[in-house]
């Protein structure tokens, strides 16, 4: 046997060879500093006119007993060469991305606005607020017409056409057909009416709030409003009491200031309650909250410093009211009151001067977006 | 309402120890007198008797004389010297050194000296000041000065003891002159609810502060004693013959002459004082002593001249066309439903006075009036309220009668006026008294021991009940013990008690309305929120979201309205519900259209520098009926066919929405400038409130005021029904309300809107093949709207049709005048597999053969 002559037309596959192109192409990946250059690196290193793949290549025409050996040597070194490559590759991409990235930044501090939002009136978010609580607790929303019958607003619920408390409601009445004055019809003055209405169309029992828009003929100033927002609730069952309008009342004082509620009923006189009497809720905002042994702060803007807030009236229906609507006082009974909505919200978000809420300037209701 | 000085109250109840205003009211509070207000002490500080040591008469170049006196104010208020600079007249010893223009007293008078500190009705503060080159360290006070008016005895100036104001005290130097002259007095203003007649009295207020302190009440009517009349006075007769309600305009009629009376002879001081207090203006002591025994029992009372008075009286109602001037010297047109007192002058039947109300002039008592008749009566309630609403009298007198006055009373207040005019007037009294009429009984009310319980939900003891109810009067009969049945007869002077429900309250208030336990009943469960309710919510939310801000204005508007947003003469719009009583003169409608008021209100924003407008609004609009609405009795339930009648004789109303939309619809920025708001926002904010309810809208073209006429919406429900309108507002109107240019508006019936929407929503199958993307462009003549195009389509596609799009409409040369290119994106799909091309130009032939039969559109090149 003789040694293999060497053919000059055949690459060179031995280790220092093949060794020293493994290290150029590594030397050439590191050095290359964009995925462009990396790119022409590897045309250069592993591209058909390489060392490393012209020794490929080659390999198939060695002797046999060759083959094994340079075709380790080979393939090891083009391995080496791709895992650089591809590492190198990543590491390039995602700087070059990163770069492209904080390229686009942009000042988010700018304005987004291109359509703000508008935002619903306070006075109806606290209106749905209480029809909210009321129905939470099982009872139903009643409505009715505002420019109501006289017999409906007045003598349904005891108030006759002489009774003095007919005097004291200060009420727009509506023109009859012929400009005379007897339509018989009143911008109604409360939202008993309303109650009176449901108790004819559904009888006992009977839970349900009226919350709604009421008049009377106050000129507007800081605490008044003609045209004004009241929320009224009714039961009728077996066996209610004035128990049952203390608790319903303390739930909803709760509900709307939070806390414990401290509610106090003190003798009044309306014509469809009787017992009758007006309703002070515990101030909220001052010490008084605490309890009946803690004194309000004379300075409190809220309750005045007397420790209470007055909500408004309340009572025992009046037979002569359930009587006039078709239920039997001696087999039903139940409580009534009513709370000015406007009022509630001056105590609650603290509201100083009415016409803010009535004049329609959206400054208003923007502030409270769709909540309160 | 009535006001309270705390030591007229204190002669008929014991007050707690130490009790102020401030705890009287308080306590009058807790049985149901609410405090309307409280009136501190008239003068506060060192208000103080001096005595004149000297003085000397300053002329001045005015003109005027004033004094320069030294006066003595007691030890603790006297300066030991002189000031060098500015001695005071007489020899030096302790005094004050005071200016005083008055010239009514002389030296050792004893005079009520202000010092500085003092605070006069006003207020007035006191303070040392320099004047007529002196220094004045006080003044020397009028009664006017004081608060306590002209002097009754004419005397003009300064006041001095033992004279005028100060007839009968006398005093030392340095005393308190507030005390002295009652100065320092508290009074209590209470509110009385309509129930509480015989809280107009101090008697009645008495009684009740003792439910409240258990303090002890001595009646005064119990403390008058009425002697055997040894005959009628002057004749009277009760000649009403048209009772209101079937009850008698005059039920008693007590009157008692008295002669020789001084007419000179002032109102005790005292009385005068009690009277200032309580409101009301001494005038002459026939007069005051009226007044003063009406305030203390509660009982009106009138005081006719004796000699101009012509006997018999009568008391009926008035005649056709009778005329009164009144005592405030108005003619008075009387009606025939009021009930007069006449008597046998004039032309022999006179009307004196309107019962219960005011009395006449012809039979005034004046200045020289020795003789009066004093007349007591019990008045109907209702026959002195409606005289009284009539004339617009709200007298002392007609507030008491139309709660209720004690039918017991008159006689004793006769009598004790009687005895007031013959003390302090020196007048006789008449031994005859008239006397007729009768005094109703009480009917008696059954009252279970138990229904208390029953209403308030406090376990009270048949003790409790008992007690409560003999506190306040009543008569109880029956047995104190659990399960009987009370039988309890109200006292005279509480008409408002007439059924079990008003005893109850009784018992709750006398017993403590603190005492009620807190119990939330459990209500059997409700439906939740109706679909309108949720509906409103949804609609004011979405429009809010997208950009709208929720006002709310008042309903009343002026009658140039209808003119100014253009409405024609024959719309049914102008049909508004008018007011007999409008706040506003000029706004006496109420609004038939809801952008009426907010249209005002956009402007308003805009004027308070809002610079584009985005408001809606949900509120009620309404139309006169045209018909009366009948007022059935309320006795009972009334008949079906009653409660229709009214319903059918309602106004109708309806709760609309509105929108007004104009300027920029957001702030310019980086991204360039907002569009603004226009008549497409209009529609479209139409369309998303349908959408928040459910329903859906389809739109029309239209003209109706106040829009442009060829900008203008109309919103069908899917069943045709009008919903309402959208789109521009007319320029006129945009002008008229001071708008940003092209603002639009959308008006919709927010009730009938939530209405058409399904009750249920039902479901689409959600497909898995793919969709297939046609665009279509027809050319059709300019008058047909998009939506009669994307109707044919929607019919030619069929089934396969997923959704549809209007993206471009294109006019000019390329389709030549008149005429408009509309083109849609469609998309198409199957539920049953992926669309064949066969299927889809199947579809595509379809969709433009319908175009072409139902609008005559071509399909574009």
């Amino acid at each position: 046997m003789s040694e293999t002559p060497s053919n000059p037309d055949l690459p060179v596959i031995d280790e220092p060879t093949i060794g020293a192109a493994v290290d150029a192409a590594l030397a050439a990946i590191a050095a290359a500093g964009t995925t462009a250059a990396l790119k022409q690196v590897r045309i250069d290193h592993v591209g058909d006119a390489s060392v490393l793949s012209t020794a490929n290549r080659a390999i198939k025409d060695l002797p046999k007993d060759r083959k094994a050996a340079a075709g380790k040597l080979v393939g090891q070194g083009k391995g080496r060469v791709q895992q650089a490559l591809a590492a190198r590759q990543a590491e390039l991409a995602a700087a070059e991305e990163e770069a492209a990235l904080a390229e686009e930044t942009v000042d988010v501090t700018v304005p987004t606005d291109r359509r703000p939002r508008g935002a619903r009136h306070p006075l109806r978010t606290l209106e749905d607020r209480i029809a909210d609580f009321f129905v939470g607790i099982g009872w139903e929303i009643a409505e009715g017409p505002e420019i109501e019958a006289e017999w409906f607003n007045f003598d349904a619920l005891n108030f006759d056409a002489d009774h003095p408390a007919r005097q004291m409601q200060d009420t727009f009445y509506v023109a009859g057909p012929d400009g005379g004055e007897d339509s018989g019809l009143v911008l109604r003055t409360h939202t008993s009416p309303v109650q009176a209405r449901a108790m004819l169309e559904r009888g006992a029992p009977l839970y349900i709030a009226c919350p709604g828009t009421v008049f009377r003929t106050d000129e507007l100033d800081a605490t008044h409003t003609p045209v004004f927002h009241q929320v009224e609730g009714l039961a009728i069952d077996k066996g209610l009491t004035m128990a049952n309008l203390v608790g319903t009342l303390d739930a909803l004082a709760a509900h709307l200031f939070g806390g414990a509620p401290i509610t106090r009923l003190r003798p009044s006189y309306f014509p469809f309650t009787e017992p009758s009497a007006e309703m002070d809720f515990r101030c909220f905002s001052c010490d008084a909250r605490e309890g009946l042994d803690h004194d309000a702060d004379p300075a409190c803007r809220v309750c005045g410093g007397t420790g209470w807030i007055e909500m408004g009236g309340c009572g025992m229906v009046n037979p002569a009211v359930l009587r006039a609507c078709g239920i039997d006082p001696e087999e039903h009974q139940g409580f009534a009151f009513g709370l000015g909505i406007e009022r509630i919200l001056m105590l609650r978000n603290g509201v100083k001067d009415m016409h803010d809420m009535v004049e329609g300037d959206v400054r208003f209701p923007q502030h409270y977006g769709t909540e309160i | 309402m009535p006001r309270i000085p705390l030591t007229w109250l204190a002669d008929h109840v014991a007050l707690r120890d130490g009790a102020d205003a401030e705890s009287v009211a308080a306590d009058l509070v807790s049985v149901g007198l609410e405090e309307e207000a409280i009136h501190g002490a008239q003068v506060t500080g060192p208000l103080v008797v001096g005595r004149v040591l000297a003085l000397v008469k300053e002329p001045q170049k005015n003109g005027k004389t004033i004094n320069w006196v030294r006066v003595d104010v007691g030890p603790e208020h006297n300066e030991a010297l002189d000031s060098p600079k500015d001695p005071q007249p007489g020899d030096e010893v302790p005094s004050r050194g005071i200016i005083c223009g008055a010239h009514n007293f002389v030296e050792g008078d004893l005079v009520v000296v202000s010092l500085p500190g003092t605070v006069l009705p006003g207020p007035f503060p006191i303070a040392a000041r320099k004047t007529y080159g002196h220094v004045s360290d006080g003044m020397i006070c009028s009664g006017e000065e004081l608060g306590l008016g002209p002097d009754p005895d004419g005397e003009d100036g300064i006041i001095v003891l033992g004279r005028g104001h100060a007839r009968g005290l006398d005093a030392q130097p340095g005393d308190d002159a507030i005390s002295l002259l009652g100065l320092g007095e508290e009074v209590v203003e209470i509110t009385v609810t309509p129930d509480r007649g015989y809280a107009f009295s101090m008697r009645g207020v008495a009684r009740e502060y003792s439910h409240a302190t258990g303090g002890a009440f001595t009646d005064p009517a119990a403390a008058i004693t009425v002697p055997e009349a040894s005959g009628p006075g002057v004749e009277v007769l009760l000649e009403d013959e048209a009772p209101i309600h079937g009850r008698p305009g005059c039920s008693r009629f007590v009157a008692q002459t008295v002669t020789g009376i001084d007419p000179q002879a002032p109102s005790p001081r005292w009385m005068q004082q009690r009277l200032t207090l309580a409101g009301m203006r001494p005038i002459s002591l026939v007069v005051d002593v009226t007044n003063y025994v009406m305030l203390d029992l509660g009982q009106p009372m009138h005081a006719y001249d004796a000699a101009q008075l012509v006997a018999p009286i009568r008391v009926r109602r008035a005649h056709p066309g009778e005329k009164l001037e009144t005592l405030d010297d108005k003619p008075r047109a009387l009606h025939g439903e009021d009930l007069v007192i006449a008597d046998g002058g004039g032309t022999g039947d006179r009307a004196i006075g309107i019962a219960g109300v005011m009395g006449g002039a012809s039979t005034e008592v004046s200045a020289a009036t020795t003789d009066v008749v004093l007349e007591a009566a019990t008045f109907d309630q209702v026959s002195v309220a409606r005289s009284a609403r009539r004339h617009r009298l709200p007298s002392e007198s007609s507030k008491r009668f139309e709660r209720g006055v004690d039918p017991q009373l008159p006689a004793l207040a006769v009598r004790r006026a009687a005895e007031l005019l013959a003390e302090h007037g020196g007048g006789t009294i008449a031994s005859e008294r008239t006397d007729v009429g009768t005094v109703p009984a009480r009917a008696a009310i059954s009252l279970p021991v138990g229904a208390a319980e029953r209403l308030v939900g406090v376990a009270y003891t048949p003790q409790q009940v008992v007690e409560s109810l003999e506190k306040i009067g009543a008569r109880v009969e029956g047995e104190a013990a659990a399960g009987s049945v009370l039988t309890v007869t109200p006292p005279s002077w509480r008409p408002d008690l007439r059924f079990r429900e008003d005893l109850v309250e009784e018992i709750a208030r006398l017993v403590g309305y603190e005492g009620i336990p807190s119990i939330l009943p459990q209500a059997p469960g409700g439906r939740g929120l109706t679909r309108a309710q949720r509906g409103r919510r949804s609609a004011a939310l979405a429009l809010a979201e997208w950009g709208l801000t929720e006002v709310t204005s008042y309903p009343f508007v002026p009658e140039g309205i209808f003119d100014a947003l253009g409405y024609p003469q024959d719309d049914e719009r102008r049909t508004a519900v008018r007011l007999l009583n409008p706040l506003a003169e000029d706004e006496p409608l109420l609004r038939t259209a809801l952008l009426q008021t907010l249209l005002p209100t956009a402007k308003r924003n805009l004027g308070r520098g809002q610079e584009a407008v985005a408001i809606q609004e949900i509120g009620t609009v309404s139309r006169a009926s045209g018909a009366a609405v009948p007022i059935p009795s309320a006795a009972a339930r009334p008949r079906e066919d009653e409660l229709r009648a009214i319903d059918a004789a309602m106004p109708p109303q309806r709760r609309h929405l509105a929108a007004v939309l104009g300027g920029a619809s957001g702030p310019g920025s980086w991204w360039g400038s907002a569009e603004d708001w226009g008549w497409a926002d209009a529609i479209e904010a139409a369309r998303r409130v349908a959408a928040a309810v459910g329903a859906r809208l389809e739109v029309r073209q239209d003209q109706l005021a106040p829009f442009h006429p060829g900008r203008c919406a109309q919103l069908l429900a899917e069943d045709g029904t009008l919903i309402g309108h959208a789109g521009e507002l007319h320029p006129r109107v945009v002008k008229a309300y001071s708008l940003p240019a092209r603002s639009g508006a959308l008006e919709l019936d927010l009730d009938a809107l939530i209405a058409s929407a399904p009750a249920v929503v039902r479901a689409e199958p959600v497909s898995t093949y793919p969709p297939a993307k046609e665009d279509f462009a027809f050319v059709v003549d300019a008058s047909v709207p998009a939506s009669a195009v994307e109707a044919a389509m929607v019919v030619g596609i069929g089934d396969l049709l997923e959704s549809i799009h209007l993206f471009d409409v294109y006019t000019g040369d390329q389709v030549g005048e008149g005429r408009k290119s509309v083109a849609f994106s469609v998309r198409l799909r199957s539920e049953t597999g992926t669309l064949t091309a066969e299927e889809i130009g199947a579809a595509r032939t379809r969709c433009i053969e319908a175009v072409s039969a139902a609008v005559g559109g071509e399909l574009r090149a």
